[in-house]
């Protein structure tokens, strides 16, 4: 979760406003949503996701589910391809994570009912980058119509995104292998400060004509956590399509909650289909996404100030919240016994927990980690 | 072409259905007595007045938006139990149980159909009255287990097939799962006497069930949520360690904000934190943790002394609304000249009504009078109000003379 520099929790200030509104507004009380969720919310969500522009809304082929953050959105999408992707509860489907990738990926698909979930090489430890090779390879040697999940931005936990070139080259592998893109987009404004970068990806896959699922999380970027608010966009190739897909998913959603929790998705519609409460939240988006920025910048130039031992510009080419720094379990080790910096065994490391006072001590420690462990 | 070219489009919603035509018919006189959603006697959603102060309460807090624990909050789930079990329960007091937040009724349904398919190896079988909430039946299934019935509904009677719903337990076999409705059944709104819930349970004990108790309506029933929640205390103290699936989207009018709980009744407090982690592994791979609003309003609602006084008066309130719309649909129906015996309206319970009412019946109720509900004749009495009792009782005697 992101932190200010304080080191505190952060509710976004347009969230506190719009909540006001919401507790003054007499003429809400606490029905149930439809299945689907709340109409101006999966309708805006899925806008954003796609953007203004997007031809695929124009052309009334796409549709959202309101979820339970990302993690919903991505059972409920999972739910859906087990029943109905690849002929009718083909279980047997393989599912592609990348390796490393958030772990719950692999649960969420297992409990879905796919029995063939694998790994495809994504992050190259040794150039602490993108293993673009090992992941084309992969996608060339996966069976026809395999589902892969991809993140639409700031790689969970590496940090380490494709670029557009890259992004282009993925494409065009899965179109001609008719690989199934799931996209999970947990960070869209939070990576880069920039809804519209965030979401190159999904929108490029669109506009290649794709059929596919995006996952949305509204908790980071809202600072929603426990509200629970996601959506699950499903991009079709016509209305009727995904209005067969959408009677379909009401029937997953109906025997797993029913129908979504209503104020977390409130929020959101209320925050997104207002210019001037959008321009606020774009305004806090930004400031979140700028301060990860800056102790990126400040913790790689404080090591190459000290002159640690190795590169340190993936600190800086990473985005997101995570990083993946490239320290070995032992070097962990050490940070957390003895200077107890707390990161997890893989060297990842949370951006969101460096503030400008800890900047100093952090960068001092990383230097005697990496000095004196090898 | 497209991935979802052999997608079928899904069957409508039976009971949205229902709603969706009421919305369409422009007669003044029309009631929407699918709805099963309580409604004041003006026909209004009704928010309660201890959730407004509860959510004030709540603002002036300033509270940040955290993730909750997966198994939810915790002074929640424990008041939560509390209110099931008894705070002189020994189960409870023991801490012999495990509680964990779920989406509402439903998705604490879903929690224990899943968690029962992954760890009761003894039987795939769910037996469910018949008839039950339509719900139940997708919710087992899509976790993978198997539903048979046992007889429950009189048709004839329009009550308990008591003695049908006995021999047909006796014969359900052992290591089964048998789930129950604790009270206010949905959707006959036929619930056993005490005599007959102690006769069940020595059954249920002798035949070495699992049962699983959905509690949907605590307080909202009777009026009185220790009288609603009598059956499931007196199962566990007779030695069934149950689970129970709670919701609060009606005794407290929560729907929309999803607060549920489910629970297991273990044999002792090690059991229960072995049985708790494994929930956990369910809930994280479905949704990761819960939704804090509908929790924290529950939570501080049943945690403050003067809001939970309120909120018994206010649950007392809505029961006795819908007792009295029963009892006025019958005096009325009395008034209209019916000779039929109407005797089951005042003694079935609840937000729902078997009214006896055929096909036909029902058919004429909404072409001739605008009256809509589900083609079995279940009403919703939540719909009824004293504007609308006599119109109500007018039709329904028109249609059964």
């Amino acid at each position: 979760a992101y932190r200010t520099d304080e080191g505190q929790p952060w509710v976004l200030p347009v969230v506190k406003k719009v909540e006001q509104m919401i507790a003054n507004d007499n003429s809400l009380n606490h029905e149930y949503l439809p299945i689907l969720g709340l109409p101006e919310f999966r309708a805006n969500a899925s806008r954003i996701a796609l953007g203004d522009d997007s031809p695929a809304i124009k052309e009334n082929r796409v549709g959202g589910v309101q979820s339970l953050g990302g993690t919903g959105a991505l059972r409920i999408g999972a739910e859906f391809l087990r029943r109905w992707y690849n002929g009718n509860n083909n279980t047997a489907t393989p599912v592609y994570v990348s390796a490393p990738s958030w772990e719950n990926h692999n649960s969420v698909f297992m409990d879905a009912g796919f029995k063939d979930i694998k790994t495809y090489h994504y992050w190259d430890a040794a150039k602490r980058g993108l293993d673009l090779q090992g992941l084309l390879n992969d996608m060339e040697h996966a069976p026809e119509f395999s589902i892969f999940i991809l993140h639409a931005c700031a790689h969970n936990p590496t940090g380490t995104d494709p670029t557009p070139e890259q992004w282009k080259q993925i494409a065009a592998v899965m179109k001609r292998r008719s690989l199934f893109p799931f996209f999970d987009s947990a960070y869209q404004g939070f990576a880069s400060g920039s809804l519209d970068k965030d979401a190159w990806a999904v929108r490029y896959f669109v506009s290649e004509g794709f059929e596919l699922f995006c996952a949305q999380s509204f908790s980071k970027n809202f600072g929603l956590y426990n509200e629970r608010v996601g959506n699950l966009t499903v991009v079709g190739k016509d209305a009727d399509n995904v209005q067969r897909v959408l009677s379909q998913m009401e029937k997953i959603v109906r025997t797993t909650w029913s129908n979504p929790p209503s104020q977390g998705a409130r929020i959101v519609a209320t925050t997104l289909s207002s210019p001037q409460l959008f321009d606020e939240w774009y305004g806090n988006v930004k400031t979140m996404a700028d301060r990860v920025l800056l102790m990126r910048s400040e913790l790689r130039s404080r090591l190459e100030a000290l002159g640690t031992p190795g590169t340190w510009n993936h600190i800086t080419e990473q985005i997101g919240m995570f990083s993946f720094t490239g320290l070995n379990p032992k070097q962990v080790e050490y940070l957390v016994k003895e200077k107890h910096i707390y990161l997890m065994a893989s060297g990842r490391i949370n951006m969101c927990g460096l503030t400008t006072k800890n900047l100093d001590y952090v960068a001092k420690s990383i230097h005697e980690a990496v000095t004196k462990i090898q | 072409s497209s991935w979802w070219s052999h997608v079928e489009m899904g069957p409508p919603d039976p009971i949205l259905g229902v709603t969706e035509a009421y919305k369409r018919d422009t007669n003044s006189k029309k009631m929407n007595l699918g709805v099963g959603a309580y409604r004041d006697d003006n026909g209004k959603p009704y928010v309660l007045n201890c959730v407004r102060k509860a959510e004030a309460m709540i603002a002036s807090k300033k509270m940040d938006k955290e993730y909750l624990p997966i198994g939810g909050l915790a002074d929640f789930t424990r008041a939560s139990a509390e209110l099931a079990l008894g705070e002189n329960s020994e189960a409870f007091k023991s801490g012999r149980y495990v509680t964990v937040q779920g989406i509402s009724g439903t998705g604490s349904l879903r929690i224990g159909a899943n968690f029962l398919q992954r760890f009761f190896k003894a039987s795939r079988d769910v037996y469910l009255p018949k008839p039950s909430w339509g719900n139940h039946t997708p919710i087992f299934r899509d976790a993978g287990m198997q539903l048979q019935a046992y007889r429950y509904y009189d048709p004839k009677t329009c009550s308990l097939d008591f003695s049908g719903a006995m021999d047909d337990i006796s014969k359900i076999p052992e290591k089964s799962i048998i789930l129950l409705h604790a009270c206010a059944h949905n959707p006959t709104g036929v619930d056993p006497r005490q005599e007959q819930w102690k006769e069940m349970a020595a059954m249920v004990k002798k035949r070495n069930l699992l049962v699983y108790f959905d509690m949907a309506y605590q307080g909202f029933a009777s009026g009185d949520i220790n009288r609603d929640a009598w059956a499931v205390r007196y199962f566990i103290e007779q030695g069934s360690n149950i689970v129970l699936s709670q919701s609060f989207a009606k005794n407290m009018g929560l729907y929309g904000e999803r607060a549920g709980a489910f629970t297991v009744i273990c044999s002792d407090a090690d059991e229960a934190k072995r049985v708790e982690s494994q929930l956990k592994i369910l809930i994280r791979p479905m949704y990761s943790n819960p939704p804090v609003n509908g929790a924290r309003i529950a939570s501080m609602i049943l945690n403050t002394p003067d809001l939970r006084k309120e909120w018994l008066t206010e649950v007392k309130g809505m029961a006795d609304r819908i007792i009295s719309m029963r009892t006025q649909l019958v005096s009325n129906l009395k008034k209209e000249g019916s000779s039929h015996n109407w005797q089951h309206i005042t003694d079935q319970i609840g937000m729902f009504c078997f009214t006896g009412l055929k096909p036909e019946q029902v058919e004429r109720l909404i072409k001739e009078f605008s009256i809509y509900m589900t083609k079995d004749g279940r009403i919703s009495v939540a719909g009824v109000t004293s504007g609308n009792v006599g119109y109500l009782a007018h039709a329904i005697h028109q249609v059964t003379k």
